[in-house]
Protein backbone atom coordinates (compact mmCIF):
# COMPACT_ATOMS: atom_id res chain seq x y z
CA UNK A 1 0.00 0.00 0.00
CA UNK A 2 0.78 3.51 -0.70
CA UNK A 3 0.49 6.24 1.76
CA UNK A 4 0.48 9.71 1.60
CA UNK A 5 2.89 11.94 3.63
CA UNK A 6 0.41 12.37 6.39
CA UNK A 7 -1.13 9.21 6.67
CA UNK A 8 0.40 6.63 9.31
CA UNK A 9 1.43 3.13 8.14
CA UNK A 10 0.71 2.08 12.15
CA UNK A 11 -3.17 3.71 11.21
CA UNK A 12 -3.71 0.89 8.89
CA UNK A 13 -3.02 -2.06 11.71
CA UNK A 14 -5.83 -3.72 13.25
CA UNK A 15 -6.00 -1.93 16.78
CA UNK A 16 -6.04 -4.00 19.62
CA UNK A 17 -9.25 -4.76 21.68
CA UNK A 18 -10.17 -3.37 25.19
CA UNK A 19 -11.28 -4.99 28.36
CA UNK A 20 -12.25 -3.78 31.56
CA UNK A 21 -12.43 -4.91 35.50
CA UNK A 22 -14.35 -3.06 37.96
CA UNK A 23 -12.99 -2.37 41.32
CA UNK A 24 -15.54 -1.53 43.69
CA UNK A 25 -16.43 -1.04 47.28
CA UNK A 26 -17.36 1.23 49.64
CA UNK A 27 -15.67 4.75 50.31
CA UNK A 28 -12.04 5.20 51.22
CA UNK A 29 -11.96 1.37 50.90
CA UNK A 30 -8.55 1.30 48.59
CA UNK A 31 -10.21 1.42 45.05
CA UNK A 32 -7.87 4.21 43.44
CA UNK A 33 -5.07 2.91 45.31
CA UNK A 34 -5.67 -0.84 43.33
CA UNK A 35 -5.91 0.75 40.35
CA UNK A 36 -2.41 2.90 40.63
CA UNK A 37 -1.34 -0.59 42.18
CA UNK A 38 -1.32 -2.64 39.11
CA UNK A 39 -1.74 -0.36 36.10
CA UNK A 40 0.94 0.87 34.16
CA UNK A 41 0.65 5.11 34.64
CA UNK A 42 -0.92 6.55 37.90
CA UNK A 43 -4.65 6.65 37.61
CA UNK A 44 -6.33 8.69 35.44
CA UNK A 45 -9.50 10.36 36.30
CA UNK A 46 -12.12 11.03 33.69
CA UNK A 47 -15.54 12.56 34.58
CA UNK A 48 -19.12 12.01 33.17
CA UNK A 49 -21.30 15.65 33.20
CA UNK A 50 -25.50 14.16 34.04
CA UNK A 51 -28.18 16.17 33.99
CA UNK A 52 -30.86 16.47 37.07
CA UNK A 53 -33.19 15.00 34.91
CA UNK A 54 -30.53 11.86 35.22
CA UNK A 55 -31.45 10.61 31.88
CA UNK A 56 -29.02 11.11 28.44
CA UNK A 57 -25.87 11.64 30.54
CA UNK A 58 -24.33 13.26 27.96
CA UNK A 59 -27.25 16.19 27.36
CA UNK A 60 -25.61 19.18 27.56
CA UNK A 61 -28.23 21.08 25.20
CA UNK A 62 -29.80 23.87 27.25
CA UNK A 63 -27.02 23.15 29.92
CA UNK A 64 -27.36 26.68 31.20
CA UNK A 65 -31.02 26.07 32.24
CA UNK A 66 -30.56 22.57 34.00
CA UNK A 67 -28.61 21.55 37.08
CA UNK A 68 -25.86 19.40 36.06
CA UNK A 69 -23.78 17.14 38.38
CA UNK A 70 -20.18 15.51 37.61
CA UNK A 71 -19.11 12.20 38.38
CA UNK A 72 -15.84 11.15 38.48
CA UNK A 73 -14.26 7.88 37.55
CA UNK A 74 -10.80 6.85 38.37
CA UNK A 75 -9.13 3.86 35.68
CA UNK A 76 -6.00 2.79 34.90
CA UNK A 77 -4.08 1.24 31.73
CA UNK A 78 -2.38 -2.37 31.60
CA UNK A 79 -0.90 -2.98 28.58
CA UNK A 80 -1.04 -6.80 28.03
CA UNK A 81 0.09 -7.30 24.46
CA UNK A 82 -0.22 -5.85 21.29
CA UNK A 83 -3.42 -6.78 20.68
CA UNK A 84 -5.26 -6.70 24.11
CA UNK A 85 -5.43 -3.58 26.16
CA UNK A 86 -7.04 -4.04 29.93
CA UNK A 87 -8.32 -1.32 31.59
CA UNK A 88 -9.33 -0.95 35.33
CA UNK A 89 -12.45 1.23 36.46
CA UNK A 90 -12.51 2.27 40.04
CA UNK A 91 -16.67 2.64 40.61
CA UNK A 92 -17.77 6.26 41.80
CA UNK A 93 -18.64 5.56 45.56
CA UNK A 94 -22.43 7.64 45.97
CA UNK A 95 -25.61 5.15 45.04
CA UNK A 96 -27.37 7.51 43.17
CA UNK A 97 -25.19 7.12 40.12
CA UNK A 98 -26.37 3.72 39.73
CA UNK A 99 -26.36 4.66 36.05
CA UNK A 100 -23.18 5.01 35.66
CA UNK A 101 -22.38 1.60 36.83
CA UNK A 102 -24.47 0.75 34.33
CA UNK A 103 -22.23 1.77 32.04
CA UNK A 104 -19.10 0.63 33.38
CA UNK A 105 -20.22 -2.61 34.13
CA UNK A 106 -21.62 -3.49 30.28
CA UNK A 107 -19.23 -5.55 29.07
CA UNK A 108 -17.17 -6.24 31.96
CA UNK A 109 -15.14 -8.98 32.42
CA UNK A 110 -15.69 -9.19 36.11
CA UNK A 111 -15.49 -7.15 39.29
CA UNK A 112 -13.46 -7.07 41.97
CA UNK A 113 -15.31 -5.52 45.68
CA UNK A 114 -12.68 -4.40 48.05
CA UNK A 115 -14.02 -5.15 51.99
CA UNK A 116 -12.51 -3.22 54.83
CA UNK A 117 -13.36 -5.60 57.67
CA UNK A 118 -14.00 -2.87 60.52
CA UNK A 119 -17.10 -1.54 58.22
CA UNK A 120 -18.08 -4.55 55.93
CA UNK A 121 -21.43 -3.47 55.37
CA UNK A 122 -19.98 -0.89 53.18
CA UNK A 123 -19.61 -3.52 50.53
CA UNK A 124 -23.27 -4.35 50.66
CA UNK A 125 -24.23 -2.46 47.79
CA UNK A 126 -21.66 -3.05 45.81
CA UNK A 127 -22.06 -6.80 46.02
CA UNK A 128 -25.76 -6.71 45.60
CA UNK A 129 -25.15 -4.83 42.58
CA UNK A 130 -23.17 -7.38 40.92
CA UNK A 131 -25.27 -10.41 42.01
CA UNK A 132 -28.42 -9.26 40.60
CA UNK A 133 -26.86 -7.86 37.41
CA UNK A 134 -25.03 -11.68 37.43
CA UNK A 135 -21.30 -10.17 36.76
CA UNK A 136 -18.50 -12.26 38.05
CA UNK A 137 -17.21 -10.64 41.61
CA UNK A 138 -14.30 -11.66 43.76
CA UNK A 139 -14.22 -10.34 47.56
CA UNK A 140 -10.58 -8.92 48.31
CA UNK A 141 -10.24 -7.95 52.32
CA UNK A 142 -8.03 -5.14 52.19
CA UNK A 143 -5.14 -5.65 54.84
CA UNK A 144 -5.66 -2.06 56.70
CA UNK A 145 -3.37 -2.13 59.70
CA UNK A 146 -5.24 -2.49 63.09
CA UNK A 147 -7.89 -3.99 61.46
CA UNK A 148 -9.58 -6.66 63.49
CA UNK A 149 -8.59 -10.05 61.77
CA UNK A 150 -11.56 -11.72 60.52
CA UNK A 151 -11.31 -15.53 59.22
CA UNK A 152 -12.13 -15.40 55.20
CA UNK A 153 -15.19 -17.90 56.08
CA UNK A 154 -16.49 -15.63 58.69
CA UNK A 155 -16.30 -13.00 56.18
CA UNK A 156 -17.84 -15.31 53.28
CA UNK A 157 -20.64 -15.50 55.87
CA UNK A 158 -21.08 -12.14 56.82
CA UNK A 159 -21.21 -10.95 53.50
CA UNK A 160 -23.77 -13.36 52.68
CA UNK A 161 -22.23 -14.28 49.90
CA UNK A 162 -22.28 -17.71 47.75
CA UNK A 163 -20.26 -20.34 48.43
CA UNK A 164 -18.73 -20.36 45.11
CA UNK A 165 -17.79 -16.86 45.07
CA UNK A 166 -13.61 -16.30 46.36
CA UNK A 167 -13.06 -14.35 49.22
CA UNK A 168 -9.21 -13.22 49.42
CA UNK A 169 -6.51 -11.26 51.58
CA UNK A 170 -5.10 -8.36 49.57
CA UNK A 171 -2.81 -5.50 49.99
CA UNK A 172 -3.91 -2.75 47.60
CA UNK A 173 -1.02 -0.89 47.54
CA UNK A 174 1.11 -4.09 46.58
CA UNK A 175 1.22 -4.65 42.61
CA UNK A 176 1.70 -8.47 43.23
CA UNK A 177 -1.40 -8.59 45.74
CA UNK A 178 -3.70 -6.99 43.59
CA UNK A 179 -2.31 -9.25 40.37
CA UNK A 180 -3.16 -11.70 42.18
CA UNK A 181 -6.87 -10.67 43.17
CA UNK A 182 -7.18 -9.47 39.35
CA UNK A 183 -5.99 -13.58 38.82
CA UNK A 184 -8.42 -15.12 40.94
CA UNK A 185 -11.40 -13.23 39.45
CA UNK A 186 -10.74 -14.08 35.93
CA UNK A 187 -10.79 -18.12 36.76
CA UNK A 188 -13.60 -17.32 38.87
CA UNK A 189 -15.52 -15.59 35.54
CA UNK A 190 -13.98 -18.55 33.66
CA UNK A 191 -15.58 -21.18 35.92
CA UNK A 192 -18.61 -19.16 36.22
CA UNK A 193 -19.49 -18.82 32.41
CA UNK A 194 -18.77 -22.58 32.02
CA UNK A 195 -20.81 -23.30 34.57
CA UNK A 196 -24.09 -21.05 33.00
CA UNK A 197 -23.01 -22.67 29.60
CA UNK A 198 -23.60 -26.36 30.54
CA UNK A 199 -26.70 -25.12 32.70
CA UNK A 200 -28.06 -23.72 29.23
CA UNK A 201 -27.25 -27.17 27.71
CA UNK A 202 -24.93 -26.48 25.21
CA UNK B 1 -35.07 11.82 38.63
CA UNK B 2 -38.40 13.45 38.85
CA UNK B 3 -38.18 15.11 42.31
CA UNK B 4 -37.33 18.57 41.09
CA UNK B 5 -38.28 20.70 44.28
CA UNK B 6 -36.24 18.32 47.06
CA UNK B 7 -33.67 19.84 48.62
CA UNK B 8 -31.45 16.66 48.84
CA UNK B 9 -31.68 16.95 44.94
CA UNK B 10 -30.41 20.60 44.77
CA UNK B 11 -27.15 19.67 47.29
CA UNK B 12 -25.37 17.28 45.24
CA UNK B 13 -26.49 19.21 42.29
CA UNK B 14 -25.50 23.18 43.08
CA UNK B 15 -22.10 21.86 43.93
CA UNK B 16 -21.05 20.81 40.61
CA UNK B 17 -22.87 23.15 38.30
CA UNK B 18 -19.92 25.06 37.69
CA UNK B 19 -17.25 23.48 34.70
CA UNK B 20 -20.13 22.80 32.07
CA UNK B 21 -19.26 25.88 30.26
CA UNK B 22 -16.28 25.33 28.82
CA UNK B 23 -17.70 21.58 27.51
CA UNK B 24 -20.60 23.17 26.47
CA UNK B 25 -18.43 25.73 24.12
CA UNK B 26 -15.81 23.09 22.95
CA UNK B 27 -19.22 21.28 20.82
CA UNK B 28 -21.26 24.77 20.41
CA UNK B 29 -23.68 23.32 22.93
CA UNK B 30 -24.18 19.64 20.85
CA UNK B 31 -25.00 16.61 22.95
CA UNK B 32 -24.86 14.03 20.21
CA UNK B 33 -21.82 12.69 17.99
CA UNK B 34 -22.82 12.92 14.91
CA UNK B 35 -21.66 9.17 14.47
CA UNK B 36 -20.98 6.55 16.47
CA UNK B 37 -21.16 5.82 19.81
CA UNK B 38 -18.13 5.34 21.77
CA UNK B 39 -17.72 3.18 24.77
CA UNK B 40 -15.43 4.16 27.41
CA UNK B 41 -13.04 1.41 26.07
CA UNK B 42 -13.39 2.13 22.45
CA UNK B 43 -10.12 2.49 21.04
CA UNK B 44 -9.07 5.10 19.23
CA UNK B 45 -6.12 5.82 16.75
CA UNK B 46 -5.25 8.81 14.60
CA UNK B 47 -5.09 8.54 10.54
CA UNK B 48 -3.13 11.27 10.15
CA UNK B 49 -0.03 12.43 11.83
CA UNK B 50 -1.86 16.09 11.53
CA UNK B 51 -4.64 18.32 11.21
CA UNK B 52 -4.47 21.73 9.92
CA UNK B 53 -7.16 24.39 11.07
CA UNK B 54 -9.11 23.34 7.80
CA UNK B 55 -12.16 21.78 7.60
CA UNK B 56 -13.69 23.57 10.89
CA UNK B 57 -12.20 21.50 13.31
CA UNK B 58 -11.25 23.55 16.45
CA UNK B 59 -8.30 23.31 18.88
CA UNK B 60 -9.70 20.11 20.52
CA UNK B 61 -10.35 18.55 17.92
CA UNK B 62 -6.53 18.60 16.96
CA UNK B 63 -5.68 17.76 20.57
CA UNK B 64 -7.06 14.65 20.12
CA UNK B 65 -5.57 13.83 16.80
CA UNK B 66 -2.25 14.49 18.60
CA UNK B 67 -2.92 12.38 21.32
CA UNK B 68 -4.07 9.50 19.53
CA UNK B 69 -1.17 9.22 17.50
CA UNK B 70 -0.51 6.71 20.01
CA UNK B 71 -4.24 4.13 20.61
CA UNK B 72 -5.96 6.01 23.28
CA UNK B 73 -9.31 4.90 24.76
CA UNK B 74 -11.94 7.51 24.57
CA UNK B 75 -12.09 7.19 28.61
CA UNK B 76 -7.76 8.17 28.16
CA UNK B 77 -8.74 10.74 25.73
CA UNK B 78 -11.14 12.76 28.50
CA UNK B 79 -8.89 12.20 31.35
CA UNK B 80 -6.22 14.28 29.33
CA UNK B 81 -7.89 16.82 27.71
CA UNK B 82 -9.80 17.49 30.80
CA UNK B 83 -13.00 17.35 29.02
CA UNK B 84 -15.97 15.58 30.18
CA UNK B 85 -16.61 12.02 27.77
CA UNK B 86 -20.03 13.34 26.25
CA UNK B 87 -17.93 16.31 25.28
CA UNK B 88 -15.35 14.36 23.66
CA UNK B 89 -17.44 11.64 22.57
CA UNK B 90 -18.93 15.15 20.31
CA UNK B 91 -15.52 15.82 18.69
CA UNK B 92 -14.91 11.76 18.10
CA UNK B 93 -17.99 11.92 16.07
CA UNK B 94 -16.76 14.89 13.83
CA UNK B 95 -13.17 13.73 13.49
CA UNK B 96 -14.69 9.85 12.67
CA UNK B 97 -17.08 11.96 9.77
CA UNK B 98 -14.16 12.80 8.49
CA UNK B 99 -11.60 9.33 8.96
CA UNK B 100 -9.40 11.43 10.85
CA UNK B 101 -9.26 8.92 13.43
CA UNK B 102 -10.14 5.27 13.36
CA UNK B 103 -12.25 3.18 16.49
CA UNK B 104 -12.17 -0.09 17.29
CA UNK B 105 -15.08 -0.74 19.62
CA UNK B 106 -14.52 -3.09 22.78
CA UNK B 107 -14.86 -6.70 22.35
CA UNK B 108 -16.81 -7.74 24.80
CA UNK B 109 -20.83 -5.75 24.80
CA UNK B 110 -24.07 -6.25 25.87
CA UNK B 111 -24.18 -9.18 22.99
CA UNK B 112 -21.85 -10.97 25.65
CA UNK B 113 -18.19 -11.98 27.08
CA UNK B 114 -15.64 -12.55 24.75
CA UNK B 115 -14.97 -16.29 24.44
CA UNK B 116 -12.21 -18.07 26.87
CA UNK B 117 -9.27 -17.35 25.19
CA UNK B 118 -9.44 -13.84 25.84
CA UNK B 119 -10.04 -14.27 29.61
CA UNK B 120 -6.71 -16.82 29.09
CA UNK B 121 -4.54 -14.37 27.71
CA UNK B 122 -5.72 -11.37 30.14
CA UNK B 123 -4.72 -14.20 32.96
CA UNK B 124 -1.39 -14.80 31.33
CA UNK B 125 -0.96 -11.09 30.49
CA UNK B 126 -1.01 -10.56 34.03
CA UNK B 127 1.42 -13.37 35.20
CA UNK B 128 3.72 -12.14 32.98
CA UNK B 129 3.55 -8.60 34.58
N1 LIG C 1 -2.84 0.53 55.45
C1 LIG C 1 -3.39 0.45 54.26
N2 LIG C 1 -3.86 1.59 53.71
C2 LIG C 1 -4.42 1.52 52.50
C3 LIG C 1 -4.56 0.31 51.79
N3 LIG C 1 -5.21 0.56 50.63
C4 LIG C 1 -5.47 1.88 50.62
N4 LIG C 1 -5.00 2.48 51.73
C5 LIG C 1 -5.11 3.90 52.08
O1 LIG C 1 -6.49 4.20 52.29
C6 LIG C 1 -6.84 5.49 51.81
C7 LIG C 1 -7.99 5.41 50.81
O2 LIG C 1 -7.57 4.73 49.66
P1 LIG C 1 -8.18 5.06 48.21
O3 LIG C 1 -7.48 4.16 47.26
O4 LIG C 1 -8.17 6.50 47.95
O5 LIG C 1 -9.67 4.57 48.42
P2 LIG C 1 -10.89 4.72 47.41
O6 LIG C 1 -11.71 3.49 47.61
O7 LIG C 1 -10.41 5.03 46.05
O8 LIG C 1 -11.62 5.97 48.04
P3 LIG C 1 -12.85 6.81 47.41
O9 LIG C 1 -12.60 6.90 45.94
O10 LIG C 1 -12.73 8.12 48.10
O11 LIG C 1 -14.07 6.07 47.78
C8 LIG C 1 -5.57 6.05 51.19
O12 LIG C 1 -4.98 6.90 52.13
C9 LIG C 1 -4.71 4.81 50.95
O13 LIG C 1 -3.33 5.13 51.01
C10 LIG C 1 -4.04 -0.88 52.41
O14 LIG C 1 -4.10 -1.97 51.86
N5 LIG C 1 -3.47 -0.74 53.63
MG1 LIG D 1 -11.02 6.59 44.75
Amino acid sequence: MDYGRSERPAGAAPLPTAIKILIAGGFGVGKTTMVGAVSETRPLRTEEVLTETGIGIDDLSGVEAKSTTTVAMDFGRITLSDDLVLYLFGTPGQDRFWFVWDELALGALGAVVLADTRRLADCFPSIDYFEGRGTPFVVAVNCFEGARQFRLDEVQAALDLDPGVPVVLCDARQRESAKEVLITLLEHAMKLRETRRRAAGD
Amino acid sequence: MTGRGEPAEHEWVDDHAGPVVRPYAVTGGRARPVTGTFDLISLVTATRTEVGSESGLGPEHVAIVGLCQRIQSVAEIAAHLDLPVGTVRVLLGDLAARSLVQVREPRATAAGLPDEHVFEAVINGLRAL
